[in-house]
């Protein structure tokens, strides 16, 4: 950008003038200021493993206090603090953010758009998750942190039994990390609804995308029923309402109620994405088509829909009637069925593939192993009988690991080796990938495999400690050193970051299309350039990038047409106006926890907090659309129509 | 802004209906929250007892009469007709402020009468839902005043008429809520004690 071309600018073309917006630049002025969807995936992933890293270093303490019995570690109260925050934590602020990083930084890419819809609200939600974070951690420090469970179940969540600012910090830390949530849903269903490449309909849209799409659905539906469950404990707390005074006569099951028909859901907010990632990954390293697209995507939206007919088997014993335990436990059982098509789907995908188990493939494998072994688990809860004996007991405890870390953690591990190099641009070594897998294998299977037994024995959850003689001693044991064997496998990943990332450096990027993949985010070179598309692709068919490389000869034989370098774009564009940067999403989030505190601790911090958030409200708002002479690392003529696809709000 | 969107709404628009569908769940927790305390009034005053019709019908009429000058303003505003979509700004946002006086002159009255936030499960679950409501009223106040300052700073003009129709339905739409809730609070055969 030019001195004389920023002497044209005019008033005119700088609408609501008031306040200029930063430049971009490199450094960590970038990063706080950045809109690129791609930059605040990163974030999203950073954060989510280092909340990750927290909620296992929980983990592990809990499985120490468990490990013989009598055990000393951790007092009974610190006890109720670290499983609760163990929960917390891995839900709301690993697994969940972890998956929108790869919303945030695939869908786009994926259906061929230049960015989000609203790329300063994306930046926004990744701050208001962070300080959302940071905030219920803080408690730690503060008083203590929450001691109720993850689930919170009012009364019990009440200040007379518990009467530390834990739960506070609970109620007021999880409505930030909501806002957060919902704010993202709403841009990213904008986004997959509006900003689709021409071509790609809905239904030639990849598997991982669509199921992105149910979860953002899903979001902009259960997030405000949390909401308002949250609020109820936070007035009842701080202000006394009597939502859950039971003596006034209020109703014990109205928090079960509402946090459930949240928290089934959140089960499908956390598990679709890694649905997706794997529906991607098995069909590229089968080197066949995802088999019957339609029967993927179909069965995503049931249980996308099915998921909001089953909250109350969470309540089986909670005393709602037989009419209610028999039909949640018909409609239990009636979402195995979406489920199974899917793990029916997958492996037909590999049958009569080429199968190649590279580290993404082995992670998805292990996925469908570990996912079908907690599912069927899962059905013997549906029997309310047999659920029943199951309540509340470490059974539970095993089914739902089975089916977080089994069907979750281990997804996300495949989407974080299959993406690497599309989003730094070199590999992370295969070797390691593979010893990280089947550490992670072993040790989550000693780990949470025990569980079923001690569960089945009768030990029950959130105990502190047990007595010896129940035949608890050698599967606690089995159990503790398996969760170690995790946290190795974790170390191994995080080595294998660190040395690939050494090992790539002043190396030139890998190849753009590491693994010949199969849809649109590979047809931009690796790392993905700022513009991500030099030119906005047509698209003319389900997996797009593949049919560009391969095709059919005379005789019905898939050749190859073209390599994948002929198909990838340079990334070399000019001329490609991008949103600008913009300090406000920061500032309005650093306003959320002040506000928070304010309310646990003294009114007066409500004040800065608030005109915090007002100010960059407003700011935000009357920021110019785009700063028309900043630099925004492109180079476009300052009379050219701004915007390509992004409306910048 | 001009571009091209796949479905042909502006990306504002879409956005704004996601966003109702999305506080549809927040009311209807809300109203499920009072249905169920409806009747758990404890020893402090009874919803049927306490609650004056003729009064909040009139305040929900000038409520449901604010959704028309609402519709005026963008008419106005369509056609590029400034003047008149600043006056039909300002009545409607002087109509949700006269609505939400009533409801301050409302809550005023029932504590006087006995009815607090913590007297009964009623009484706490009454005040949550309206005040929801009420700061949803207000929020819309804020946007639309902030609507006529832009426009007196010659910013809101005939091209950016969605931006008026955009928050013309959160107006629409906190008032459709308001007809559930009135019915669901006070139309509804109320206990009394």
């Amino acid at each position: 950008m030019t001195d004389t071309i920023s002497e044209e600018v005019t008033e005119e073309q700088r609408p609501l003038g008031v306040y200029t917006r930063p430049k971009g630049g490199n450094g960590w002025r970038d990063w706080i200021t950045t809109v690129d969807h791609k930059k605040i995936g990163i974030l999203y992933g950073a954060a989510a493993l280092f909340f990750f890293i927290i909620g296992g270093i929980e983990a592990l303490l809990i499985r120490l206090q468990l490990a013989t019995p009598n055990g000393t570690v951790l007092g009974a109260d610190m006890y109720n603090q670290v499983f609760t925050m163990h929960g917390v934590t891995m839900i709301f602020l690993a697994a969940m953010p972890l998956a929108a990083a790869f919303a945030n930084y695939l869908i786009p890419l994926q259906i061929g758009a230049r960015d989000v819809a609203f790329p300063r609200l994306n930046a926004m939600s990744f701050w208001v998750f962070l300080a959302g974070g940071i905030f219920i951690n803080l408690s730690w420090l503060l008083g203590g942190a929450p001691d109720g469970g993850w689930f919170g179940y009012a009364p019990n969540t009440g200040v007379i039994f518990s009467p530390s600012v834990g739960m506070d910090f609970y109620a007021i830390g999880l409505q930030i990390t909501g806002i957060a949530s919902l704010v993202s849903a709403i841009n990213l269903t904008v986004t997959v609804l509006n900003m689709r490449a021409p071509g790609m309909t809905l239904f030639k849209m990849p598997v991982l995308t669509w199921m992105l799409f149910v979860v953002q659905l899903l979001l902009v539906f259960a997030m405000p029923v949390i909401a308002v469950a949250l609020f109820l404990l936070m007035f009842s707390r701080q202000f006394g309402a009597n939502f859950f005074n039971t003596e006034m006569g209020a109703d014990p099951l109205l928090w079960q109620h509402l946090f459930w028909i949240f928290g089934h859901p959140e089960v499908y907010i956390l598990v679709l994405p890694s649905f997706g990632i794997i529906s991607e990954v098995i069909p590229t390293f089968s080197r066949k088509p995802i088999f019957g697209y339609d029967f993927m995507v179909f069965s995503g939206i049931a249980i996308g829909f099915m998921g909001w007919g089953v909250w109350a088997h969470h309540m089986f014993v909670s005393g709602i009637g037989p009419l209610s335990v028999a039909a949640f436990s018909l409609s239990t059982m009636f979402i195995a069925v979406p489920t199974g098509v899917k793990i029916l789907n997958w492996i037909a995908t590999m049958w009569g593939g080429r199968v190649k188990f590279s580290s993404p493939m082995l992670f998805s494998v292990g996925v469908i192993s570990m996912f079908t072994i907690g599912g069927l688990s899962g059905v013997t809860h549906a029997l309310s009988p047999a659920d029943t004996q199951q309540t509340d007991t470490y059974y539970i405890v095993a089914h739902f690991h089975y089916v977080i870390f089994g069907g979750i953690i281990f997804g996300l591990f495949a989407g974080l080796y299959f993406w690497w190099p599309k989003v730094f641009g070199h590999m992370l070594d295969e070797k390691m990938g593979k010893i990280n897998f089947w550490v992670m294998l072993v040790g989550f299977n000693m780990t949470f495999g025990p569980m079923h037994v001690l569960g089945l024995q009768g030990m029950s959850r959130r105990i502190d400690t047990y007595s010896p003689g129940f035949g608890f001693e050698a599967w606690n044991m089995v159990a503790t050193i398996g969760s170690f064997i995790i946290a190795l496998s974790v170390l191994i990943f995080l080595i294998n970051v660190v040395t690939s990332v050494k090992k790539a450096r002043g190396k030139p990027p890998c190849g753009p299309d590491p693994w010949d993949a199969r849809s649109l985010e590979w047809m931009t070179p690796n790392p993905t350039p700022e513009h991500n598309f030099d030119e906005i692709p047509t698209v003319e068919s389900l997996d797009e990038f593949w049919h560009r490389k391969w095709g059919t000869d005379d005789e019905g034989q898939i050749v190859r047409v073209a390599t994948a370098e002929e198909v990838c774009q340079k990334g070399t564009a000019t001329g490609v106006h991008l949103p600008s940067p913009s300090y406000w999403p920061l500032i309005f989030a650093i306003g959320l926890p002040l506000l928070g505190l304010g309310l646990i601790f003294n009114l007066w911090l409500t004040l800065p907090g608030g005109i915090l958030i007002v100010t960059a409200l407003y700011a935000w708002i009357f920021e110019p659309v785009d700063d028309p002479d900043g630099p925004h690392g492109d180079h476009h003529e300052v009379n050219e129509e701004i915007s390509e696809g992004a409306s910048d709000v | 802004m001009s571009e091209e969107t796949t479905t042909g709404l502006s990306h504002n628009k879409l956005a704004m209906w996601v966003f109702l569908g999305s506080e549809c769940l927040l009311f209807g927790a809300l109203i499920s929250t009072y249905l169920l305390y409806r009747n758990k009034f404890y020893d402090g005053p009874a919803p049927g007892d306490i609650f004056d019709i003729p009064f909040t019908s009139v305040s929900s009429f000038v409520l449901l009469m604010s959704s028309l000058t609402m519709v005026l303003a963008l008419a106005a505003i369509q056609r590029g007709d400034i003047r008149n979509n600043r006056l039909w700004l300002l009545t409607t946002a002087l109509l949700g402020a006269v609505f939400i006086g009533g409801q301050v002159y409302e809550f005023t009255t029932f504590i006087r009468e006995g009815l607090g936030y913590t007297t009964s499960p009623f009484s706490s679950a009454f005040f949550t839902l309206t005040g929801f409501h009420g700061v949803h009223v207000s929020l819309g106040i804020v946007m639309l005043m902030s609507l006529l300052i832009s426009s007196y700073r010659g910013k809101l003009t005939q091209k950016n008429s969605e931006t008026v129709e955009i928050i013309g339905l959160y107006w629409h739409f906190v008032d459709v809520v308001w007809i559930i809730i009135f019915t669901v609070i006070y139309l509804v055969p109320n206990p009394t004690s």
